[in-house]
């Protein structure tokens, strides 16, 4: 690259926002971040013109990290025009990597959502139901907006990924293992998740028993917990076990069961699938009307055990390929 | 006459009880719909939900999973975590949007050939009447539970 510092781009699709707000978090090494590279773009801390980024060369950004699920023809064109640009594309966040939350739509529709948001919540206020249109014709001339799919997609499913950064939002550490790994050029192979190849319960202080059992479901305000114990044990519906470590336990540390964010396991078929087979194997329950009736507490399954992989499940709808 | 709908029926049976049992009815000559495909692992605690996931999704219209009746798991209690397991599996694929009688759990012993052949002609008629799943054409608008 003769003396001239990598270029690094940012980007932001169907996302809350966190991701940004998370690198900012590496604090002071955001600093050695703008020293070692040159930040190219990067919607949330300065601004930028789409057209600009049709004018650069093909391949003239070295890293480009997106966060945030696909759900729009304009977020579709972004990640179609970056991936030219870029030479390594990083699929950063649990949106970007699996969906993540705005994947839960995957339950629904366009039509479906726009007949929720739009016409019957309680606050909607819509007597001419009038609903977005991707052209408008007006006086002045033709207002568009970008065209909302039916269906939420990990960056993978629209465009080739290198790396996947999981994590809603990732941590700081993993961040920088990241970023470290990109300015010493010790890259791992492509397809590669930055994270560890082992299960959040490894990184997890909680004390674990040899039989685990769980003696009924509890949601979380409907307990007070033992600071020192298996949240799982607890009755809590913790995730741990199921989902990839490289965190630091965050959530169980601080008492709340682990969502799930990073992802399932290296050798998963199904996230899912592996949490509920997790869970509901320990129940304590030897009788069908037992198991019945305890695992009636576990409520909302499919939110509980999909909350970050909807779009990437087993049981994925076949999406309508998306227009560019 | 239109012909009719012949569903695709996945049996996920462990060895020990439900797959003898199967043999028995098959050895008596007993008749039971050839919809049925048997699948043996085991035992019925090895059957993960991503088993079934992945048969509704690669094109069984339905699912039967079955193993030794509670209490008599050749290896003491694997059919316990079957037992706790479906009921939330069940709750999820509904919100999948795959109709609950698509999906059932049964407890067929090596001795219990016709309990074999009536649920295996019993579940071949509730998919029949629920036409093909075909999840890879469904988009999930109102299917949800």
């Amino acid at each position: 690259m003769s003396g001239k510092k990598p270029q690094l781009a940012l980007y932001w699709a169907a996302s809350c926002g966190g991701c940004d707000v998370a690198t900012l978090d590496v604090n002071e090494k955001i600093l050695d971040v703008a020293a070692a590279f040159d930040i190219r773009l990067w919607p949330i801390a300065m601004d930028f013109k789409y057209k600009d980024i049709e004018l650069w060369a093909d391949n003239e950004i070295d890293v480009c990290l997106f966060n945030g699920a696909v759900r729009n023809s304009e977020q579709l064109h972004l990640a179609k025009l970056l991936r030219r640009k870029s030479k390594v594309m990083v699929a950063f966040g649990a949106c970007a990597s699996f969906g993540g939350i705005p994947g839960l739509a995957n339950l629904h529709d366009r039509k479906t959502i726009f007949e929720a948001v739009y016409g019957y919540t309680v606050s909607t206020h819509n007597p001419d139901k009038v609903y977005p249109a991707p052209k408008l014709k007006v006086s002045e001339g033709e207002l568009t907006l970008p065209d909302f799919f039916d269906d939420v997609f990990a960056l993978h499913q629209v465009i080739p990924v290198e790396y996947f950064v999981p994590g809603c939002p990732p941590t700081p550490e993993t961040i920088m293992t990241a970023v470290g790994a990109i300015i010493e050029g010790k890259l791992p192979p492509a397809g590669s998740t930055i994270g560890i190849n082992r299960a959040l319960c490894d990184e997890c202080k909680r004390t674990k028993s040899d039989k685990p059992k769980i003696e009924r479901f509890y949601r979380p305000q409907e307990i007070l917990t033992d600071p020192d114990k298996c949240l799982l044990e607890q009755g809590l519906t913790c995730q741990g076990s199921a989902t990839r470590g490289g965190c630091g336990a965050l959530c169980p540390s601080v008492n709340m069961p682990c969502r799930g964010c990073y992802g399932p396991m290296p050798s998963s078929s199904d996230a899912g699938a592996d949490a509920l087979s997790a869970m509901a194997s320990i129940v304590d329950a030897s009788d069908e009307k037992t198991a019945d009736e305890k695992m009636a507490r576990l409520v909302d399954p499919l939110g509980t055990f999909y909350r970050f992989t909807l779009p990437v499940s087993l049981l994925v709808r076949s999406p309508k390929q998306p227009q560019s | 006459m239109a012909e009719q709908f012949e569903p695709k029926i996945a049996v996920l049976c462990c060895n020990w009880c439900t797959y003898a049992g199967a043999d028995l009815a098959g050895t008596s000559r007993m008749k039971y719909a050839p919809n049925v495909r048997l699948i043996r692992t085991m035992c019925s605690g090895r059957i993960d939900p991503s088993f079934v996931m992945t048969a509704l999704k690669d094109g069984a219209d339905g699912v039967l999973i079955a193993g030794c009746h509670p209490a008599d798991c050749h290896y003491i209690n694997g059919n316990h975590k079957t037992m706790r397991r479906f009921p939330v599996l069940h709750t999820m694929l509904a919100q999948f949007g795959i109709e609950r009688d698509r999906v059932r759990l049964e407890w067929i012993s090596a001795s219990e050939g016709d309990r074999f052949v009536e649920v295996a002609n019993e579940m071949t008629e509730t998919v029949r009447k629920l036409g093909p799943l075909d999840w890879k054409s469904r988009t999930a608008a109102g299917n949800v539970a």
